[in-house]
């Protein structure tokens, strides 16, 4: 497990290392399951171009887990993410070959006292922003 | 098509609580991939101080989307479910989840507004235990896309 990041030793604006995450359809097919959200969009290729997308798309919830792993591999602790916020500005389309791959960076923005840092995550897939408003509170040593 | 504005405000009391399991823990973090020790083996857990093996930050969502849908199932609140979107969440928390946690969601419609040609609807799902300790709390926003052209 990663050495866990102490708050006095913490600077604003330090990056968090960039990860990529990969993804396939089974992926979303088991998410689909642990979740409990079946939206055929997640897994019909024929439902998601029938209403209109390029081919299926993961869960945003999926992609924000992906992102929050930053959070919880940098922290050391996953229960140290106190906070965890994000608007969906694009989906991750997951074709059935390739699948995606999901590009997560994240920075230090502020010292929040007590402990407590809030981090600013970027997420993209190919060129596109999937995430937007991307924020959260960890608490560290 | 509007959404109906008297669901602003409504709170929906829990209903089922949600038992959290070792079991399901691991499999919705194998679901996203990640092998973090923390959420499959006890003594990992607890060597970070928890009591159990604990829950990934957006593990919440199997237990909140649940509840907050009790609202966008409502047929009064006119929602075509087809045209949603998922736009925002956010997840405060108290203390993490972890296997072994009970846990009761009290959902409330936060708000409901036009943007441009959507709807926008905006629920809060708070997690707390039945001693009434809090866990956490997942907002959510729904956008359902307005018509084209």
């Amino acid at each position: 497990m990663a050495t866990r990041p102490k708050y006095d030793e913490v600077e604003v604006g330090a990056e968090i290392p960039a990860q990529t995450y990969p993804v396939q359809r089974l992926n979303l097919v088991m998410y689909a399951g642990a979740s409990g959200d079946f939206n055929p969009i997640h897994w019909n290729e024929r439902f998601a171009k029938a209403v209109g997308l390029p081919d299926v798309i993961a869960h945003g919830m999926y992609t924000m887990a992906e992102a929050g792993r930053l959070l919880t591999d940098w922290a050391g602790d996953p229960g140290a993410v106190v906070e965890y916020g994000v608007r969906f500005s694009a989906p991750v389309v997951v074709p059935d070959e390739e699948g995606a791959t999901i590009q997560v960076g994240g920075k230090v923005e502020e010292k929040l006292g007590d402990g407590k840092v809030a981090v600013a995550i970027t997420a993209k897939a190919g060129d596109a922003t999937i995430l937007t408003r991307a924020r959260a509170v960890v608490q560290l040593a | 098509m509007a959404l109906n504005r008297d669901f602003i405000g409504r709170s929906y009391p829990p209903d089922e609580p949600y038992e959290v399991s070792r079991v399901k823990i691991k499999e919705f973090a194998n679901a996203i991939g990640d092998p973090n020790p923390a959420y499959r083996d006890q003594e990992a857990a607890r060597a970070l101080g928890h009591p159990d093996v604990i829950a990934p930050p957006t593990f919440a969502i199997a237990i909140t989307m649940a509840a907050g849908g009790r609202a966008v199932a409502d047929p009064d609140l006119g929602l075509d479910y087809g045209r949603v979107v998922h736009g925002e969440q956010r997840f405060v928390y108290t203390r993490p989840i972890h296997a072994g946690d009970v846990l009761l969601a009290t959902a409330t419609v936060e708000d409901i507004r036009t943007a441009g040609r959507n709807e926008l609807m905006t629920t809060k799902v708070e997690l707390a235990t039945p001693e009434g300790e809090h866990v956490c709390t997942a907002y959510s926003s729904l956008v359902e896309r307005g018509a084209e052209g």
